[in-house]
Formats: C-alpha cells, sequence, structure tokens
C-alpha cells in the first residue's frame, strides 16, 4: 500500500518553546490513523502544519509522493470547533469545502446531509442545531470537500458520553462506505482504540512519536467490543506508553 | 409588544407634565412654548416648513449615503491594503478632532456655498463610525473561521466575501446606525453654512426673530427624521442579519 499522506522529521518550535521534535507519520490511501496525545501536546499544531497554516522549521509534508510542505487547500480539514458559519444554513455550510476550492454538488449534498440524519434541517441555521448535529455536519462539510485527505480535529471531545458513541459509530459507517483517508485526533484512548486501524502515540513537550499500535480488532466494529478483554489488553498498553509520554518532559 | 410601546407612554407623560407646568407657571411662550403650541406653529407653517423639510431630508439622505460609502471604503482599504492601516489610522481618528463649527466656514471659503461643501460637512460627520465599526468588525473575525479558511485553500478574496464581510455585517450596521442618526445633525449644521432652504436656514431665522415655538418645530423634526433613518437602517438590518435575530429570540 501507498502512504498517501506523509510527514518526514517535522519540527516546529514557538519562540524559544518547542512543539515538535522530528515527528515521522505516514497515512496510507484508505486509512484510518489516529494521533493520541495529551492536552497541549502539539496535536492542533501538527494539523496547522499539514494544512500550510504553519510552516515547519524542518522536515517535510508529502501527499502522493509531492511536497506539500507550507502549501494550503491540498486537505479536508474539520477544525476542533465545529466552525459552522452562523449566517449560513446547514445545507450552505456543508458545501462551503467545495465552494472554495471544487464544484458545488446541492444535490450530494443534500443526500448525505438525509443519511446524516439531518434531513428537514438543510434550512435551518447552526444555533438551531445541538451539538452533536453541529459536528455531523461539519464532518459532511469535511466529507464533500475534493480533497482526498480528511483532518479530524478531536470532532467529538464536546460532546456527551453516549452521544460520543453514536457518533464514532456513525462515523466508521460513514467512513467504510467513502472509503476516505482519515488522520484522527484524540486524547482519548477507547475513541482511539474503537476507530482507527492504526494509532500514533505522541509524547509532551516536545511531542515526539512514541509508538505506533497497530489495532487488531476486525472490522466492522461493534460497541461490545470495547468491554472484551483483549481490548483492555491493548488499552492497558496504550495508556501506559502515553502515561510514560506525559512524564517524560 | 407591551415594551416596546412604554417609550411612546413616557414621551406622552412628558408632554403632559410639560404643558400642566407651562400653564401652572406661566412661562411666556418666547422663553418656553408649551407642547400644544408647538404643535399649533408647526401647523400653521406646514406649507413652509414642509419645504425645509424635504432639503433637510434629502440633504442628510444624500449626504449619509455619500459618508457611509466613503466610510466602508476607507474600511476595505485599510483592511486589504498591507501597510495602510497603520499609517492612516490615526488620521481617521485625527480628522474628528477638528469641530465642524470650525472645519465649516473654512470649507465656504474653498468651496463657495453649493452642495459640495455640506456634503463634505456630513460624510466628515458620517464616515468615522461606518469605518471603526467595519474595520472592528474585519478584524474580530473568528480565528478559528480564519484558519478552517485559509487551510481550506480559500483565496484572499474568498476570505473577503465569504468570511469577513458577512462576519462584520452586525458590527457594520451599528456604525451606520450611528451615521444615520447623525447625518441630519451634520446636514443642519452644513445649512447653517449659508442655504436658502432647509431646517437649519429655518430654525436661524425663528430664533432670531423670537419665534421660540418655530425653532422647536425644527428640533422636534430633526429629532423625527432622525428617527426615521434609524429606524430604516434597523429595517435594513433585520433583512441582512437574520441569522442573528432568530437567536435573540
Ligand atoms: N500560535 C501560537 N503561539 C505560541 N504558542 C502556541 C501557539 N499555538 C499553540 N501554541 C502552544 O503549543 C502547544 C500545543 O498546542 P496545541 O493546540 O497544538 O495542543 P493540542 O495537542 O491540540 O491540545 P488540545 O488537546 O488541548 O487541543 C501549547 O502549549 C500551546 O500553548
Ligand atoms: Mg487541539
Amino acid at each position: 500500500m501507498m502512504a498517501q499522506l506523509e510527514l518526514q522529521n517535522v519540527s516546529l518550535s514557538f519562540g524559544e518553546k518547542q512543539i515538535l521534535d522530528s515527528v515521522n507519520l505516514h497515512v496510507n490511501q484508505g486509512e484510518f490513523v489516529t494521533i493520541l496525545g495529551p492536552s497541549g501536546s502539539g496535536k492542533s499544531t501538527l494539523f496547522h502544519l499539514i494544512g500550510g497554516l504553519l510552516q515547519p522549521e524542518k522536515g517535510s509534508i508529502l501527499l502522493d509522493q509531492n511536497k506539500i510542505t507550507g502549501e494550503r487547500g491540498h486537505i479536508s480539514y474539520m477544525p476542533q470547533s465545529a466552525s459552522l458559519l452562523p449566517w449560513r444554513t446547514v445545507l450552505q455550510n456543508v458545501i462551503l469545502g467545495q465552494e472554495l476550492t471544487g464544484v458545488k454538488d446541492t444535490a450530494a449534498a443534500r443526500q448525505m446531509l438525509q443519511k446524516a440524519g439531518l434531513a428537514g434541517y438543510e434550512n435551518a441555521y447552526p444555533h438551531e442545531l445541538s451539538g452533536g448535529m453541529k459536528q455531523r455536519a461539519a464532518f459532511i462539510r469535511a466529507l464533500l470537500s475534493p480533497q482526498s485527505v480528511i483532518c479530524l480535529d478531536e470532532p467529538f471531545s464536546a460532546l456527551d458520553e453516549l452521544t460520543r458513541l453514536e457518533m464514532q459509530k456513525w462515523l466508521l459507517s460513514i467512513w467504510q462506505e467513502h472509503q476516505k483517508t482519515i488522520l484522527f485526533v484524540t486524547h482519548n484512548i477507547d475513541e482511539a482504540l474503537f476507530l482507527s486501524d492504526r494509532i500514533v502515540v505522541l509524547s509532551q513537550k516536545p511531542a515526539r512519536v512514541l509508538r505506533e499500535f497497530e489495532v487488531p480488532f476486525p472490522r466492522p466494529r461493534s460497541e461490545e467490543i470495547l468491554l472484551t478483554p483483549e481490548f483492555l489488553e491493548v488499552k492497558k498498553e496504550v495508556y501506559y506508553t502515553l502515561k510514560q509520554g506525559a512524564s517524560m518532559s | 409588544m407591551k415594551k416596546r410601546w412604554s417609550a411612546i407612554w413616557l414621551l406622552l407623560f412628558i408632554l403632559i407634565g410639560w404643558e400642566a407646568a407651562g400653564r401652572w407657571m406661566e412661562v411666556p411662550a418666547w422663553l418656553l412654548p408649551s407642547p400644544l403650541k408647538i404643535f399649533q406653529a408647526g401647523i400653521e407653517d406646514w406649507t413652509r416648513f414642509y419645504l425645509h423639510l424635504l432639503s433637510t431630508a434629502s440633504l442628510s439622505l444624500g449626504g449619509f449615503l455619500t459618508g457611509a460609502a466613503a466610510g466602508l471604503l476607507a474600511a476595505v482599504l485599510l483592511h486589504r491594503v498591507p501597510g495602510l492601516r497603520h499609517p492612516l489610522y490615526p488620521f481617521i481618528i485625527l480628522s474628528q478632532n477638528v469641530p465642524v463649527i470650525v472645519l465649516a466656514p473654512l470649507l465656504v471659503i474653498w468651496f463657495g456655498f453649493g452642495l459640495l461643501p455640506k456634503v463634505i460637512v456630513i460624510t466628515l460627520v458620517c464616515f468615522f463610525p461606518v469605518t471603526i465599526a467595519a474595520l472592528d468588525g474585519f478584524k474580530q473575525t473568528d480565528r478559528d473561521l480564519v484558519h478552517y479558511f485559509t487551510m481550506s485553500g480559500a483565496s484572499k478574496k474568498q476570505l473577503f466575501w465569504k468570511l469577513e464581510v458577512p462576519h462584520s455585517l452586525p458590527s457594520i450596521f451599528s456604525g451606520l446606525k450611528i451615521a444615520a442618526t447623525y447625518s441630519v445633525m451634520g446636514a443642519v449644521i452644513s445649512e447653517w453654512l449659508g442655504s436658502k432652504q432647509g431646517i437649519g436656514v429655518y430654525m436661524t431665522l425663528a430664533s432670531s426673530s423670537f419665534r421660540t415655538d418655530r425653532v422647536f418645530v425644527a428640533i422636534f423634526a430633526i429629532m423625527l427624521l432622525s428617527l426615521l433613518f434609524f429606524f430604516v437602517i434597523v429595517l435594513l438590518e433585520r433583512y441582512f442579519v437574520r441569522y442573528q435575530r432568530k437567536e435573540l429570540r
């Protein structure tokens, strides 16, 4: 399998403070990779680098073997906050990505909204939606954007436990259907294990790649796996790695 | 609904109190005419007065439109052209420190008694609140949204039209409301410069012949005109910033 997105020795500091130290990672075509790291470790900053908002001090970022370091518009991005435009209706919001760099396809957008349980809300404004609905709309916006790699920054961290599980299952079903490449950020171990093919654990201050885990559970996954001994076994291992990274600083 | 009428009730209360106090204390009409007398004077003089009123109304409207356009243009230039904001911003503030009363005669010397100096006076009064409001609106655009736009590959133009402009509309409307109220005052002052018609002229004539009742007719006309302008802007705002109104309910 070919690496679709690749980070090679990416380092970054804000002033004196080093945030990222030689981060290497790759995401294969159609793969679901999660970056797991403590709060404040530089996960969002990593996305800002991939999205070209920031320039790395060292290292490069490759998309389909082409250098995209510092270039914008190559990835589809879902920010940590839902970031819907309050003056646009849900439908107008989800086609924003296409509007910026692609071709508008309102029919496809309507269909996606329908599947996401947002039928009837096409003409509603974001403030009329619940937190979960907003996140779904923001994710559909990312999904409809023309780029092939989607970066999701802690999309479910603001939701309650039950809603979050619903959203995770929903995300998996959508992903399996669309076969997009996903790079996902979270600090929640359960979430990382439930969703991903592979987990990249980051340390803190500065962030380095501590270890990579292949997640062994077959797909499609159901929430029952969250309670199996195998799951707890892997979870323990990831947890100790994460803890070690947090205490290293 | 009741709240909306409370201002009217208060106004009525004040007018009745004024009328009663005037009669009871026997205040001479040349000092302070009672509301009924003012009303009477307005009706008697209406055929003459409404020409002045029309003239001031159209002058205010023309001046407001010019001023608002100049204000928006200045804001857009200062915001979009790099390096323009810092050197020019202090001058925009300084332009407001010259008293219009002092500036007005100078403008007559430079530009004569025509329409031009009057429009300049109103423009000077009106552009400032619009410029400041628009600039603040542009600058305070939500950072997460700006990040989303840039990372999604939005051009400068898209960023401006699809994000900064809609985001600053509520702020711009606040500026327009202030400018609309100021415009009538600006028009009256500019008419003092020398004019054949207008509430300003009517007022000067009335006060020099001790027709205090007519002075008050002019004052009330200015108030009503300002309110009318303000109200029109509020209606426009309700139309253009619909999503926000819903939020407040
Ligand atoms: N523009 C900036 N200038 C200076 N420091 C910054 C800037 N942006 C982020 N930082 C710092 O970089 C570090 C990493 O921030 P970042 O937002 O990437 O963390 P995170 O892993 O996404 O955290 P969280 O899980 O809480 O979202 C933090 O210590 C933060 O203070
Ligand atoms: Mg973050």
